[in-house]
């Protein structure tokens, strides 16, 4: 297998791996947020808040999904590029809304079909392109 | 508004600063050697240790928790636009800031996922 196709294969791995736990994580996220309602600011709306999150279950498991996000993008942008990485994440909402038509049977509007068009395109046109254009730094600044 | 106004480059500012030094820093790390145990331990070790890693993670803070304040200030229809113009924002940053070569095919790309991520995200709010 050549070096580019080996490169590929796996950074389309790690992107999806992101793709799962960032999902996941948003959505718990927003459920959590729900649970918490609007944050005052002021200090000690903003305490209120931190001491709100810190209690929540639900806004921990979010956490931990976006650091397992965390720790692919890292290991994504170890050897790709950030303008590569970065796009092609974004597939999951496509992948969201293939799901939601095809699993929940929601119905899905124009406007998000063009949403989808676009996405998909887009990430097939970064996806065309080198994923790595930089060497590795290997000496600090 | 100016308020959200505030919240919102500061968001885009820390979100996209961060990723931008986490990606100098990685480079810097280099790949794992393999997926086993115990060289995703020492990958991770090594991550830890080097500065940009660590410039890029208050950062990241930072953008989360600003995130989460926008979630509950404002509504999608703000937040997401917002959130999604960082594709274009972040692209900048790889060009200037981490010398990568953007072709016009990657710009296509990113502008294209860009009013997609929008579109999709605003429909869904219905």
């Amino acid at each position: 297998m050549s070096h580019e196709r080996r490169l590929r294969i796996k950074t389309l791995f790690m992107v999806l791996l992101m793709v799962v736990c960032a999902n996941l994580g948003d959505l718990l996220l927003k459920r959590g947020m729900l649970q918490i309602g609007a944050v005052q600011i002021s200090v000690p709306g903003l305490w209120h808040a931190l001491l709100a999150t810190i209690h929540n279950g639900t806004i921990w498991l979010a956490i931990l999904f976006l650091l397992g996000f965390t720790l692919c993008y890292m290991t994504a942008v170890s050897w790709a590029d950030y303008s590569y990485v970065m796009p092609a994440g974004a597939f999951g909402y496509a992948l969201q809304t293939l799901l939601a038509m095809v699993i929940l049977h929601e119905a899905v509007n124009a406007q998000r079909w063009i949403g989808v068009v676009l996405i998909v395109t887009g990430v097939l046109l970064v996806g065309q392109t080198h994923p790595s254009t930089t060497q590795p730094k290997v000496e600090t600044l | 508004m100016i308020k959200l106004g505030v919240m919102l480059v500061f968001f885009i500012c820390c979100s996209t600063g961060g990723e931008i030094a986490m990606t100098y820093g990685m480079k810097q790390v280099g790949e794992p050697e393999s997926f086993r145990p115990g060289a995703l331990l020492r990958f991770i070790a090594k991550a830890m240790s080097n500065g940009w890693v660590w410039c890029a993670l208050p950062l990241l803070g930072a953008s989360f928790y600003s995130l989460l304040i926008l979630l509950s200030w404002a509504p999608l229809s703000i937040v997401i636009p917002a959130s999604a113009f960082n594709y274009v924002v972040g692209t900048f940053g790889a060009k200037y800031l981490l010398r990568e070569q953007v072709s016009v095919k990657r710009w296509m790309g990113v502008v294209m996922v860009c009013i997609g991520v929008t579109l999709v995200l605003l429909t869904g709010k219905n």
